[in-house]
């Protein structure tokens, strides 16, 4: 059965204003994404019941509304900031053990061995504070959140102090406890790079309201966003299977809904997944395969769902390939091809980058 | 050189008044600190000046205030000689009561300092890990609050050690009830007792250069938490 977050929230401070009402998935890793001032953190406190306001209800259970409101330190939440907030008083292991000797023992469902294993802490437990490096210090942060036994973890944009190298490091983590831990993740970002590495549902908030929400295939190849996405990063997000090896072509085939893609050679697994991202830039269409040979590898059948408006001597048209996909081309080509909705059309993928890895999406 | 004639009963008089009194500024410093810095209250600006007054009053003009009130028609004499017999002006309890006073913006003022440093986000940290406001406060804030805490001791206690005017006025000048250090020192020279005097006034310019020097040296051990 699917749970769900149910958040209503209405915060006014001068200059700014948080109105939201969402239904979010009570698993999995939504994205919360937005510039800053958009409201992210303001969210996130009010989910933490750091400010009193509205409704809010996880997995049936009322957290806040009219009558009732559950204190911080009573909600089964996990926060890990940017500025990790370890105490510097304390070393490490007091600092995983913190929140941990506060959790009632009938709550604890996360021990200290087993997030020292995921977090790989081992060598830090004894060591002080101010001796860890900005990596280290948030995975320490990560582990004492999680050893409350959260609900939900809420996470404020807990890379966005760390360099590129540091980032890599610790995203894997973040998936591993969304899977072997399965504790819901709010995650508050406005890198789009980590959205992609992360994201399942994704939220974008504007000016304190909504813009969208729901899962990222479809947010993100939304011809009615690019404004919220950003001109570089529009495009679709798939998420594919890894179906073969070709070593003596040094390439990986990938199945996407039926229909193959092609990439270089990925060292994962067959069977695995493999997240990946396609400007729409690096589509092109054409209403029949050349008789030719091509170049391009990346040929997918999809169906024209919908033309978007036209920016400058671009448009954006809407593909339907089991999911979405989103090609960028001139008004020119449009007039050309004379797409109407529904019709049929091949896609070619000039390019694909992998999301998964340490590539600058 | 004559050291028996020395009267030791101001300096532990002195130590006694000092020792008490940090420790009730301890307790009421801590909350008015708290609150100075967490409040949203109009008032806040109101009380900030209250605890900041003794600074720049001169110390015969609180000293003249708290003798009335103190005093057997006082409205906290009165009420206290109702009660025991005997109003509080003149007594060891009217010193410890005018000296916290006295000293209040010593302590208050540098644990204000430290609060405001500590900010807002241990206490909401250590509640989104599940602590009270109370345990956040004994366990985060406290052990980040000690350079701060050891000036607001060092500070309430030297500066009541060498009060003298509120003393005067509020105490007078009773032998092992009121009679400090700082007032035994104004009486050798009123009788022209130089050197009883010079070992007095020498031995607290000692102690407190020996305090200073000591809570310095802490201070340099004692880790700075810079959040």
């Amino acid at each position: 059965m699917t749970q769900f977050l149910k958040a209503v929230f209405k915060v006014d401070y001068p200059g700014f204003n948080l109105d939201v009402d969402l239904q979010l998935p009570a698993s999995g890793i939504t994205v919360v994404f937005g510039p800053s001032g958009s409201g992210k953190t303001t969210l996130l406190r009010c989910l933490a019941g750091l400010e009193k306001s509205g409704y809010m209800e996880i997995a049936g259970q009322v957290w806040q509304d009219d009558n009732i409101f559950i204190p911080v330190n009573k909600r089964a939440i996990g926060m890990v900031f940017q500025d990790s907030r370890l105490f510097p008083h304390l070393k490490v292991r007091a600092n995983l053990l913190y929140g941990y000797k506060r959790t009632p023992v009938d709550v604890r469902k996360l021990h200290l061995e087993e997030i020292v294993r995921v977090l790989a802490l081992e060598k830090l437990l004894d060591r002080s504070i101010g001796k860890l490096s900005g990596g280290e210090k948030q995975r320490v942060a990560l582990g004492r959140a999680l050893l409350t036994s959260p609900k939900l973890l809420l996470m404020d944009e807990p890379l966005a102090a760390l360099d590129a190298q540091r980032k890599t490091e610790i995203i894997p983590f973040i998936r591993k406890i969304e899977k072997e831990l399965s504790i819901p993740i709010i995650y508050v970002t406005h890198s789009m790079s980590e959205v992609l590495q992360l994201v399942d549902t994704m939220v974008i908030l504007k000016e304190g309201k909504v813009v969208d929400v729901g899962p990222v295939e479809e947010v993100f190849s939304d011809i009615n966003l690019r404004d919220a996405i950003g001109d570089e990063h529009s495009g679709a997000v798939l998420d594919t299977t890894v179906l073969q090896h070709d070593t003596e072509f040094g390439i990986t085939r990938l199945d996407f809904m039926g229909q193959e893609l092609s990439v270089p050679l990925q060292n994962i697994s067959v069977g695995n997944g493999l997240r990946v991202h396609i400007h729409s830039k690096d589509v092109s269409l054409a209403t029949e395969l050349p008789r030719g040979m091509t170049s391009v590898l990346n040929i997918l059948k999809t169906k024209v769902k919908k033309i978007g408006e036209t920016i400058g001597y671009s448009v954006d048209v809407e593909l339907d390939a089991g999911r979405p996909l989103l090609a960028t081309i001139t008004r020119k080509s449009l007039s050309n091809l004379n797409l109407q909705p529904g019709q049929s059309i091949y896609a070619f993928i000039k390019a694909i980058r992998m999301v998964h890895d340490n590539q600058k999406v | 050189m004559d050291i028996s004639s020395l009267d030791f009963g101001p300096i532990w008089l002195s130590l006694q008044l000092a020792s008490v009194t940090v420790l009730i500024l301890l307790a009421i410093g801590t909350p008015v600190a708290w609150w100075l810095v967490h409040t949203r209250s109009k008032m806040r600006v109101g009380i900030e000046a209250v605890v900041a007054l003794p600074l720049v009053l001169p110390p015969t003009v609180l000293g003249f205030y708290l003798l009335i009130m103190l005093g057997p028609n006082g409205w906290i004499g009165g009420p206290v000689q109702a009660l025991t017999g005997s109003p509080l002006s003149f007594t060891f309890a009217g010193l410890v009561f005018a000296s916290t006073l006295y000293s209040l913006p010593f302590v208050v003022q540098p644990l204000q300092s430290t609060f405001e440093a500590i900010g807002n986000t241990p206490m909401e940290t250590a509640a989104s890990l599940g602590a009270s406001r109370w345990d956040a406060f004994f366990s985060v804030i406290l052990p980040l609050s000690r350079r701060g805490y050891l000036t607001a001791m060092v500070l309430g206690f030297a500066h009541t050690l060498g009060e003298f005017g509120v003393v005067l006025m509020v105490g007078g000048n009773i032998p092992g009830e009121t009679k400090v250090i700082s007032i035994e020192i104004y009486d050798r020279v009123e009788v022209l007792e130089y050197t009883q005097a010079h070992i007095l006034s020498a031995g607290l310019l000692l102690f407190s250069f020996l305090i200073l020097v000591m809570v310095y040296s802490i201070n340099k051990k004692l880790p700075v938490h810079v959040s």
